[in-house]
């Protein structure tokens, strides 16, 4: 058996046989070009010289399942497909070893035992021709290039914003705490170092900040002012972007991608 | 009335006007334009409108431009030329995207020919299991589901999509070729 196994003629070893694994329990082996049953037996009759009209079933069928135990040499579980085709070969192999029985009548046709066989590999062949065509026009596609993108504001949503439209928002905050703030005296205010520990710390956390619902949770000016200071220091420290989805809308603090 | 009788004044565009308009409207369209949508908005009549497209297109080949304008995926688009892809290619730092795999080439010819077509239908004729080609091209958005088959299981049929057309540089469907012209050319 091994010694039958060396002798194959096939190239098969020259081409770097591959064992792709499809999912958890699921391995394919991939050798050269072959994609399923239908592709190794259209490569089988071509090798062959045969006539795909007349295939020489018990050769081909032979060739056939010289390559099933050549993958079973690799112990690699034989795909079902392959299976099925060669039961599919070896039936056909026997029906045409059986004597033709004379019909009575002589009218009906006897459909050689090949036929079904024939019509699929000739169907999956044109197939495997559109394929290529369509492989082709890909390549060609490719080598083709249409306008790029408008940058419109509708497919660009991140402008950027200025140091001057943060500046903006924070005089709009700091107005409206004029009117709310009458009077408070709190003793334990926060320093600045806390303050952009804190702001940092909320950035990791959730990645982006946005300035306009931060600045409102500020309880004083003094709260205020130092939130702001910290905006200032963190955009110059570290890698941050300050993004502003529309014109006048909210600003947001983002933590910029690490460089790879 | 005065808006009817501005729109008819607006339809007395010479041919030359009727080309540099469209060519505007082509150029800044993201996706392939759709003679439909240059009737509606130039409220000219569709012959004149495709008269108009084959002059402007004519135009670019007769001065040898780098762009041309060609029908694709059911719509006009302005694109560069094959002949300057490396060029192109090193502008733009972009390298050829990943081919699909002859298994997902193959699913996708029968699913092209056959649609609407079901999974067993397409095993039947390549005779190996498609399912991950079908979903590595439904990733890819080269195929869309077309309904359920009215028939034992109600299988999921599948067709192409419209992305498929212009990935594959096709006006429609039937600019397909006979899949018959493929028989002997594997040979």
């Amino acid at each position: 058996m091994e010694q039958q196994t060396e002798q194959i003629k096939f190239d098969f070893d020259t081409v770097e046989a591959q064992i792709v694994r499809k999912s958890s329990d699921q391995f394919m082996l991939h050798m050269g070009e072959f994609d399923g049953p239908l592709d190794l037996l259209l490569y089988l009759i071509r090798r062959e010289e045969a006539n795909i009209f007349d295939i020489p079933v018990a050769k081909i069928t032979d060739e056939y399942l010289r390559y099933i135990k050549l993958m079973k040499s690799y112990d690699i579980a034989v795909a079902a497909e392959f299976i099925v085709m060669a039961a599919t070969l070896i039936e056909i192999k026997s029906r045409m070893l059986l004597p033709v029985e004379p019909s009575l009548d002589g009218e009906e046709e006897i459909e050689d035992p090949r036929q079904e066989l024939v019509d699929r590999l000739l169907e999956y062949q044109q197939y495997k021709g559109a394929a290529e065509m369509l492989w082709s026009r890909a390549t060609v596609e490719q080598a083709v290039f249409p306008r790029g993108r408008i940058e419109s504001d509708e497919n660009n949503l991140e402008v950027s914003a200025t140091i001057f439209d943060l500046f903006e928002k924070f005089q709009q905050i700091i107005d409206r705490h004029k009117e709310e703030i009458k009077m408070e005296i709190k003793r334990d205010e926060m320093t600045l170092s806390e303050m952009i520990a804190d702001m940092k710390s909320r950035l990791l956390k959730n990645k982006e900040l946005n300035l306009m619902e931060m600045f409102a949770e500020m309880k004083s000016r003094h709260e205020l002012v130092l939130a702001f200071i910290s905006v200032l220091e963190i955009v110059k420290v570290e890698s941050v972007r300050l993004i502003q989805e529309r014109t006048f809308g909210d600003i947001i603090l983002r933590l910029a991608p690490q460089p790879a | 009335m005065t808006e009817a009788a501005a729109k008819t004044e607006e339809v007395r565009r010479s041919i030359g006007e009727l080309v540099a308009v469209i060519e505007a409207l082509v150029y800044v369209s993201d996706e392939p334009l759709a003679v439909r949508a240059l009737i509606q908005i130039l409220q000219e009549d569709k012959d004149t409108i495709e008269a108009a497209l084959e002059k402007l297109s004519a135009e670019y080949d007769e001065r040898e431009s780098g762009l041309q304008l060609r029908e694709i995926g059911g719509g006009w688009q302005i694109a560069t030329r094959t002949e300057h892809h490396e060029e192109i290619r090193e502008l733009l730092k972009a390298q050829p995207s990943a081919k699909l795999s002859l298994a997902s080439l193959e699913t996708l010819s029968v699913i092209a020919y056959k649609q609407p077509v079901t999974v067993p239908e397409i095993m039947d004729i390549r005779g190996v299991q498609s399912a991950s080609s079908i979903k590595t091209l439904l990733d890819k958005r080269l195929i869309t589901s077309k309904g359920r088959k009215e028939t034992v299981g109600r299988p999921m049929q599948y067709g192409t999509s419209r992305d498929f057309l212009i990935q594959f540089g096709l006006k429609d469907l039937s600019e397909l070729p006979s899949v018959e012209d493929f028989e002997d050319l594997v040979q």
